[in-house]
Protein backbone atom coordinates (compact mmCIF):
# COMPACT_ATOMS: atom_id res chain seq x y z
CA UNK A 1 0.00 0.00 0.00
CA UNK A 2 1.33 3.39 -0.74
CA UNK A 3 1.82 5.90 1.93
CA UNK A 4 -0.23 8.42 0.83
CA UNK A 5 -3.45 5.97 0.58
CA UNK A 6 -2.24 4.45 4.02
CA UNK A 7 -2.36 8.00 5.63
CA UNK A 8 -6.15 8.35 3.84
CA UNK A 9 -7.41 5.15 5.40
CA UNK A 10 -5.77 5.57 8.70
CA UNK A 11 -6.98 9.44 8.79
CA UNK A 12 -10.72 8.55 8.45
CA UNK A 13 -10.82 5.23 10.17
CA UNK A 14 -8.89 7.47 12.86
CA UNK A 15 -11.92 9.85 12.93
CA UNK A 16 -14.74 7.12 13.20
CA UNK A 17 -12.22 5.74 16.00
CA UNK A 18 -12.54 9.09 17.88
CA UNK A 19 -16.22 10.22 17.26
CA UNK A 20 -16.90 6.37 18.43
CA UNK A 21 -14.78 6.72 21.33
CA UNK A 22 -16.18 10.21 22.74
CA UNK A 23 -19.73 9.18 21.96
CA UNK A 24 -19.51 5.57 23.91
CA UNK A 25 -17.41 7.06 26.39
CA UNK A 26 -14.80 4.26 25.88
CA UNK A 27 -11.80 6.60 24.31
CA UNK A 28 -10.52 6.52 20.98
CA UNK A 29 -7.91 4.51 21.69
CA UNK A 30 -9.61 1.35 22.58
CA UNK A 31 -11.03 1.34 18.89
CA UNK A 32 -8.45 2.69 16.54
CA UNK A 33 -5.83 -0.28 17.92
CA UNK A 34 -8.41 -3.22 16.66
CA UNK A 35 -9.12 -1.08 13.35
CA UNK A 36 -5.19 -0.86 12.50
CA UNK A 37 -4.37 -4.18 13.36
CA UNK A 38 -7.61 -6.15 12.25
CA UNK A 39 -8.26 -3.92 8.90
CA UNK A 40 -4.69 -3.26 7.73
CA UNK A 41 -2.51 -6.01 9.12
CA UNK A 42 -0.69 -3.24 11.40
CA UNK A 43 1.97 -4.91 14.62
CA UNK A 44 -0.46 -4.29 17.44
CA UNK A 45 3.36 -2.63 18.80
CA UNK A 46 2.99 0.03 16.33
CA UNK A 47 -0.93 0.52 17.10
CA UNK A 48 -0.51 0.97 20.69
CA UNK A 49 2.22 3.68 20.00
CA UNK A 50 0.40 5.68 17.73
CA UNK A 51 -2.69 5.45 19.99
CA UNK A 52 -1.05 6.09 23.01
CA UNK A 53 -0.09 9.66 21.29
CA UNK A 54 -4.03 10.08 20.37
CA UNK A 55 -4.78 9.68 24.11
CA UNK A 56 -2.85 12.53 25.23
CA UNK A 57 -4.26 15.31 22.31
CA UNK A 58 -7.19 14.43 23.38
CA UNK A 59 -7.49 13.72 27.34
CA UNK A 60 -5.36 17.16 27.22
CA UNK A 61 -8.06 18.80 24.82
CA UNK A 62 -10.83 18.06 27.25
CA UNK A 63 -9.39 18.03 30.49
CA UNK A 64 -8.20 21.65 29.43
CA UNK A 65 -11.77 22.44 29.72
CA UNK A 66 -13.55 20.69 32.66
CA UNK A 67 -10.27 22.13 34.46
CA UNK A 68 -11.72 25.69 34.17
CA UNK A 69 -15.38 24.69 34.89
CA UNK A 70 -13.56 23.69 38.27
CA UNK A 71 -15.08 20.28 38.69
CA UNK A 72 -11.83 18.60 38.08
CA UNK A 73 -10.06 17.57 41.93
CA UNK A 74 -6.48 18.46 40.85
CA UNK A 75 -4.89 17.38 44.70
CA UNK A 76 -7.00 13.86 43.73
CA UNK A 77 -5.81 13.89 40.26
CA UNK A 78 -2.24 14.66 41.15
CA UNK A 79 -1.64 12.09 44.19
CA UNK A 80 -3.05 8.99 42.30
CA UNK A 81 -0.86 10.29 39.71
CA UNK A 82 2.22 8.96 41.31
CA UNK A 83 0.50 5.36 41.14
CA UNK A 84 -0.25 5.72 37.05
CA UNK A 85 2.59 7.00 36.03
CA UNK A 86 4.65 4.10 38.07
CA UNK A 87 2.05 1.66 36.81
CA UNK A 88 2.17 3.10 33.34
CA UNK A 89 5.81 2.84 32.88
CA UNK A 90 6.21 -1.08 34.11
CA UNK A 91 3.59 -2.04 31.63
CA UNK A 92 5.56 0.09 28.56
CA UNK A 93 8.51 -2.26 29.62
CA UNK A 94 6.71 -5.59 29.89
CA UNK A 95 4.80 -5.17 26.78
CA UNK A 96 7.98 -4.82 24.18
CA UNK A 97 8.80 -8.50 25.68
CA UNK A 98 5.18 -9.76 25.12
CA UNK A 99 4.41 -11.76 21.93
CA UNK A 100 1.97 -9.51 19.87
CA UNK A 101 -0.47 -13.04 20.50
CA UNK A 102 -0.95 -12.36 24.17
CA UNK A 103 -1.27 -8.84 23.78
CA UNK A 104 -3.85 -8.97 21.30
CA UNK A 105 -5.83 -11.39 23.86
CA UNK A 106 -5.64 -8.91 26.82
CA UNK A 107 -6.48 -6.69 24.50
CA UNK A 108 -9.80 -7.97 23.72
CA UNK A 109 -10.55 -8.77 27.29
CA UNK A 110 -10.06 -5.22 28.38
CA UNK A 111 -12.49 -4.10 25.19
CA UNK A 112 -14.89 -5.64 26.67
CA UNK A 113 -14.86 -5.29 29.99
CA UNK A 114 -14.92 -1.59 29.33
CA UNK A 115 -17.81 -2.19 26.94
CA UNK A 116 -20.11 -3.80 29.71
CA UNK A 117 -18.98 -0.89 31.98
CA UNK A 118 -19.95 1.91 29.76
CA UNK A 119 -23.91 0.38 29.59
CA UNK A 120 -24.14 -0.34 33.33
CA UNK A 121 -25.88 2.11 35.28
CA UNK A 122 -24.22 4.14 37.75
CA UNK A 123 -24.75 4.04 41.11
CA UNK A 124 -23.71 7.71 43.68
CA UNK A 125 -21.73 6.24 46.28
CA UNK A 126 -20.82 9.35 47.91
CA UNK A 127 -21.06 10.03 51.20
CA UNK A 128 -20.61 13.08 53.54
CA UNK A 129 -18.64 10.93 56.33
CA UNK A 130 -15.26 12.73 56.76
CA UNK A 131 -13.33 9.45 58.31
CA UNK A 132 -10.40 8.57 55.94
CA UNK A 133 -7.28 9.73 58.00
CA UNK A 134 -5.26 9.14 54.01
CA UNK A 135 -8.14 11.70 52.55
CA UNK A 136 -8.09 14.06 55.72
CA UNK A 137 -3.76 14.21 55.51
CA UNK A 138 -3.83 14.98 51.43
CA UNK A 139 -6.25 17.26 51.81
CA UNK A 140 -8.02 15.33 48.98
CA UNK A 141 -12.06 16.06 50.45
CA UNK A 142 -13.37 18.85 48.71
CA UNK A 143 -16.41 20.56 46.42
CA UNK A 144 -17.66 21.49 42.97
CA UNK A 145 -20.15 23.54 41.12
CA UNK A 146 -22.98 22.58 39.53
CA UNK A 147 -25.56 25.08 38.42
CA UNK A 148 -24.36 27.66 40.66
CA UNK A 149 -24.30 25.81 43.81
CA UNK A 150 -20.62 23.96 45.57
CA UNK A 151 -21.35 20.22 46.32
CA UNK A 152 -18.93 19.26 49.09
CA UNK A 153 -17.70 15.79 48.59
CA UNK A 154 -15.61 13.72 51.32
CA UNK A 155 -13.00 10.68 49.78
CA UNK A 156 -12.94 7.22 51.05
CA UNK A 157 -10.61 4.33 51.12
CA UNK A 158 -7.89 6.54 49.49
CA UNK A 159 -4.89 3.11 50.06
CA UNK A 160 -7.68 1.01 48.05
CA UNK A 161 -7.99 3.59 45.20
CA UNK A 162 -4.18 4.11 45.07
CA UNK A 163 -3.67 0.10 44.30
CA UNK A 164 -6.37 0.02 41.49
CA UNK A 165 -4.71 3.29 39.65
CA UNK A 166 -1.51 1.15 40.20
CA UNK A 167 -3.74 -1.62 37.97
CA UNK A 168 -4.99 1.04 35.32
CA UNK A 169 -1.69 2.39 34.97
CA UNK A 170 -0.18 -0.76 34.33
CA UNK A 171 -3.24 -1.49 31.39
CA UNK A 172 -2.44 2.12 30.17
CA UNK A 173 1.29 0.96 29.55
CA UNK A 174 0.94 -2.61 28.56
CA UNK A 175 -2.22 -1.64 25.59
CA UNK A 176 -1.77 2.07 25.31
CA UNK A 177 -5.03 2.99 26.26
CA UNK A 178 -6.50 5.24 28.57
CA UNK A 179 -7.75 2.65 30.60
CA UNK A 180 -10.97 5.21 31.48
CA UNK A 181 -13.19 2.47 32.60
CA UNK A 182 -10.68 1.19 35.26
CA UNK A 183 -10.14 4.62 36.55
CA UNK A 184 -13.69 5.48 37.08
CA UNK A 185 -14.03 2.00 39.13
CA UNK A 186 -11.47 3.29 41.26
CA UNK A 187 -12.82 7.05 42.08
CA UNK A 188 -16.20 5.74 42.07
CA UNK A 189 -16.79 2.86 43.67
CA UNK A 190 -13.73 2.64 45.40
CA UNK A 191 -12.95 6.21 46.45
CA UNK A 192 -16.47 7.28 46.62
CA UNK A 193 -16.23 10.76 44.51
CA UNK A 194 -19.36 12.35 42.54
CA UNK A 195 -19.13 10.91 38.92
CA UNK A 196 -18.43 14.24 37.89
CA UNK A 197 -15.40 14.99 39.89
CA UNK A 198 -14.49 11.06 38.79
CA UNK A 199 -14.75 11.44 34.78
CA UNK A 200 -13.05 14.99 35.08
CA UNK A 201 -9.98 14.18 36.94
CA UNK A 202 -9.78 10.18 35.35
CA UNK A 203 -9.49 12.50 32.31
CA UNK A 204 -6.77 14.84 33.74
CA UNK A 205 -4.31 12.11 34.98
CA UNK A 206 -4.76 10.43 31.42
CA UNK A 207 -2.47 12.81 30.10
CA UNK A 208 0.36 12.56 32.18
CA UNK A 209 -0.04 8.81 32.70
CA UNK A 210 -0.52 8.17 28.61
CA UNK A 211 3.48 10.77 28.56
CA UNK A 212 4.98 8.59 30.85
CA UNK A 213 4.42 5.18 29.06
CA UNK A 214 4.60 7.32 25.82
CA UNK A 215 8.12 8.67 26.76
CA UNK A 216 8.94 4.54 26.95
CA UNK A 217 7.87 3.91 23.63
CA UNK A 218 9.25 6.34 21.57
CA UNK A 219 12.61 5.39 22.53
CA UNK A 220 11.73 1.40 21.64
CA UNK A 221 10.97 3.04 18.06
CA UNK A 222 6.74 2.04 18.76
CA UNK A 223 6.42 5.66 17.81
CA UNK A 224 6.22 5.51 14.22
CA UNK A 225 5.15 9.47 12.14
CA UNK A 226 4.17 7.50 9.60
CA UNK A 227 1.18 6.22 11.36
CA UNK A 228 1.21 8.46 14.07
CA UNK A 229 0.58 11.29 12.43
CA UNK A 230 -3.20 10.56 11.41
CA UNK A 231 -3.86 8.59 14.04
CA UNK A 232 -3.63 11.08 16.57
CA UNK A 233 -5.07 13.43 13.77
CA UNK A 234 -8.15 11.82 13.15
CA UNK A 235 -8.85 10.69 16.57
CA UNK A 236 -8.39 13.83 18.27
CA UNK A 237 -10.69 15.55 15.40
CA UNK A 238 -13.38 12.39 16.10
CA UNK A 239 -13.09 13.13 19.37
CA UNK A 240 -13.96 16.91 19.25
CA UNK A 241 -16.95 16.84 16.90
CA UNK A 242 -18.33 13.63 19.17
CA UNK A 243 -17.87 16.11 22.10
CA UNK A 244 -20.31 18.33 20.25
CA UNK A 245 -22.43 16.31 19.04
CA UNK A 246 -22.81 14.51 22.64
CA UNK A 247 -24.69 17.76 23.95
CA UNK A 248 -27.76 17.14 21.48
CA UNK A 249 -27.71 13.40 21.17
CA UNK A 250 -29.96 11.01 23.27
CA UNK A 251 -27.04 8.45 23.69
CA UNK A 252 -28.57 5.85 25.60
CA UNK A 253 -29.40 4.01 22.07
CA UNK A 254 -26.50 4.48 20.39
CA UNK A 255 -24.34 3.23 23.22
CA UNK A 256 -25.91 0.05 23.01
CA UNK A 257 -25.41 -0.61 19.02
CA UNK A 258 -21.54 0.95 19.54
CA UNK A 259 -21.44 -1.58 22.33
CA UNK A 260 -22.19 -4.74 20.38
CA UNK A 261 -19.54 -3.03 17.62
CA UNK A 262 -16.78 -2.79 20.22
CA UNK A 263 -17.77 -6.25 21.48
CA UNK A 264 -17.21 -7.99 18.12
CA UNK A 265 -13.85 -6.24 16.97
CA UNK A 266 -12.85 -7.81 21.07
CA UNK A 267 -13.68 -11.31 20.13
CA UNK A 268 -12.14 -10.57 16.88
CA UNK A 269 -8.86 -9.67 18.60
CA UNK A 270 -9.02 -12.28 20.74
CA UNK A 271 -9.97 -14.88 18.11
CA UNK A 272 -6.35 -13.50 15.71
CA UNK A 273 -4.61 -13.47 19.04
CA UNK A 274 -5.43 -17.30 19.93
CA UNK A 275 -5.23 -18.59 16.95
CA UNK A 276 -1.87 -16.95 15.99
CA UNK A 277 -0.42 -18.46 18.88
CA UNK B 1 -12.91 31.56 56.63
CA UNK B 2 -11.00 34.43 55.21
CA UNK B 3 -8.20 32.02 54.76
CA UNK B 4 -10.52 29.59 53.18
CA UNK B 5 -11.86 32.10 50.62
CA UNK B 6 -8.35 33.16 49.86
CA UNK B 7 -7.23 30.00 48.67
CA UNK B 8 -10.15 29.37 46.53
CA UNK B 9 -9.52 31.93 44.44
CA UNK B 10 -6.33 31.09 44.22
CA UNK B 11 -6.91 27.77 43.38
CA UNK B 12 -9.68 29.15 40.71
CA UNK B 13 -6.58 31.32 38.95
CA UNK B 14 -4.42 28.05 38.67
CA UNK B 15 -7.49 26.11 37.26
CA UNK B 16 -7.89 28.83 34.69
CA UNK B 17 -3.89 28.95 33.80
CA UNK B 18 -3.66 24.85 33.67
CA UNK B 19 -6.57 24.81 31.08
CA UNK B 20 -5.09 27.19 28.55
CA UNK B 21 -1.74 25.69 29.36
CA UNK B 22 -2.98 21.96 28.27
CA UNK B 23 -5.14 23.30 25.55
CA UNK B 24 -2.02 25.78 23.88
CA UNK B 25 -0.07 22.52 24.36
CA UNK B 26 -2.43 20.68 21.88
CA UNK B 27 -2.90 23.29 19.44
CA UNK B 28 0.37 24.17 18.81
CA UNK B 29 2.04 20.22 19.13
CA UNK B 30 -0.96 19.05 16.52
CA UNK B 31 -0.19 22.43 14.15
CA UNK B 32 3.53 20.60 14.14
CA UNK B 33 2.09 17.90 13.38
CA UNK B 34 -0.36 18.73 10.69
CA UNK B 35 3.01 20.66 8.49
CA UNK B 36 5.56 17.70 8.97
CA UNK B 37 2.68 15.70 7.93
CA UNK B 38 1.99 17.67 4.99
CA UNK B 39 5.95 18.00 3.72
CA UNK B 40 5.77 14.15 4.49
CA UNK B 41 3.50 13.23 2.12
CA UNK B 42 4.42 15.99 -0.29
CA UNK B 43 8.46 13.86 -0.47
CA UNK B 44 7.06 9.73 0.12
CA UNK B 45 3.61 9.94 -1.34
CA UNK B 46 4.26 6.84 -3.54
CA UNK B 47 6.52 4.99 -1.03
CA UNK B 48 4.92 1.83 -0.19
CA UNK B 49 4.09 1.44 3.82
CA UNK B 50 4.88 -2.01 5.68
CA UNK B 51 3.94 -2.06 8.95
CA UNK B 52 3.20 -5.95 9.65
CA UNK B 53 6.02 -6.63 11.30
CA UNK B 54 7.36 -4.59 14.11
CA UNK B 55 11.03 -3.56 13.72
CA UNK B 56 12.36 -1.38 16.00
CA UNK B 57 15.93 -1.20 14.77
CA UNK B 58 14.37 0.59 11.74
CA UNK B 59 13.25 3.86 13.76
CA UNK B 60 14.75 6.85 12.97
CA UNK B 61 13.38 8.70 15.38
CA UNK B 62 13.45 7.06 18.52
CA UNK B 63 15.69 9.28 20.53
CA UNK B 64 15.53 13.02 21.11
CA UNK B 65 18.63 14.24 19.27
CA UNK B 66 17.82 11.90 16.32
CA UNK B 67 14.58 13.70 15.67
CA UNK B 68 16.30 17.06 16.52
CA UNK B 69 19.28 16.36 13.93
CA UNK B 70 16.20 15.44 11.65
CA UNK B 71 14.34 18.75 12.03
CA UNK B 72 17.30 20.18 11.15
CA UNK B 73 17.56 18.63 7.99
CA UNK B 74 14.27 19.27 7.16
CA UNK B 75 12.20 15.50 7.04
CA UNK B 76 8.21 15.77 6.69
CA UNK B 77 8.74 12.75 9.64
CA UNK B 78 11.47 13.90 12.13
CA UNK B 79 8.81 17.29 12.12
CA UNK B 80 6.17 15.24 12.96
CA UNK B 81 7.95 13.27 15.98
CA UNK B 82 8.85 16.87 16.99
CA UNK B 83 5.37 17.53 17.13
CA UNK B 84 4.69 14.19 18.99
CA UNK B 85 7.51 15.09 21.37
CA UNK B 86 6.00 18.36 22.36
CA UNK B 87 2.73 16.65 22.57
CA UNK B 88 4.57 14.13 25.26
CA UNK B 89 5.82 17.17 26.84
CA UNK B 90 2.28 19.07 27.47
CA UNK B 91 1.38 16.98 30.51
CA UNK B 92 4.82 17.00 31.94
CA UNK B 93 4.93 20.82 31.63
CA UNK B 94 1.23 20.93 32.99
CA UNK B 95 3.12 19.18 36.46
CA UNK B 96 6.30 21.45 36.64
CA UNK B 97 3.48 24.89 36.44
CA UNK B 98 1.12 22.73 39.41
CA UNK B 99 4.15 22.56 41.20
CA UNK B 100 5.27 26.19 41.08
CA UNK B 101 1.42 27.08 42.00
CA UNK B 102 1.70 24.81 44.77
CA UNK B 103 4.13 26.16 45.88
CA UNK B 104 2.98 29.91 45.96
CA UNK B 105 0.41 28.57 48.06
CA UNK B 106 2.42 27.02 50.28
CA UNK B 107 1.33 23.46 50.14
CA UNK B 108 4.55 21.45 50.51
CA UNK B 109 3.06 18.22 50.64
CA UNK B 110 2.03 18.66 46.77
CA UNK B 111 5.15 20.37 45.92
CA UNK B 112 6.71 17.14 46.95
CA UNK B 113 4.30 14.95 44.82
CA UNK B 114 5.25 16.79 41.66
CA UNK B 115 8.71 16.24 42.27
CA UNK B 116 7.65 12.37 42.77
CA UNK B 117 6.09 12.37 39.64
CA UNK B 118 8.62 14.18 37.46
CA UNK B 119 10.99 11.85 38.86
CA UNK B 120 9.14 8.71 38.07
CA UNK B 121 9.00 9.85 34.43
CA UNK B 122 12.69 11.08 34.15
CA UNK B 123 13.65 7.63 35.36
CA UNK B 124 11.22 6.41 32.63
CA UNK B 125 13.12 8.56 30.19
CA UNK B 126 16.69 7.29 30.89
CA UNK B 127 15.32 3.58 31.47
CA UNK B 128 14.21 4.05 28.02
CA UNK B 129 18.03 5.29 26.69
CA UNK B 130 19.48 3.06 28.35
CA UNK B 131 17.96 -0.08 26.20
Amino acid sequence: MSVLLFTIIVLLGAFLAGLLGSLTGLGGGVIIIPLLTLALGVDIHYAIGASIVSVIATSSGSAAAYVKEGITNIRIGMFLEIATTIGAICGAIVAVYLNANYIAILFGCILIFSAIMTLKKKVDHTTLENTDKWARFFRLNSSYPDKGIDHPYTVKNVPGGFLMMLFAGTLSGLLGIGSGALKVIAMDNIMRLPFKVSTTTSNFMMGVTAAASAVVYLHRGQIDPGIAMPVCIGVLTGATVGSKVLVKAKTDKLKIAFAIVVAFLALQMIYKGISGL
Amino acid sequence: MDTAKKENLNDKDIQVILGTLLRAGVIISMSIVLIGGAIFLLHNKGAITDYKVFKPELSKFSSISGIFKGVASFQGDAIVQFGILMLIFTPIARIVFAIFSFLIERDYLYVLIGFIILAIITISLNGGIAH
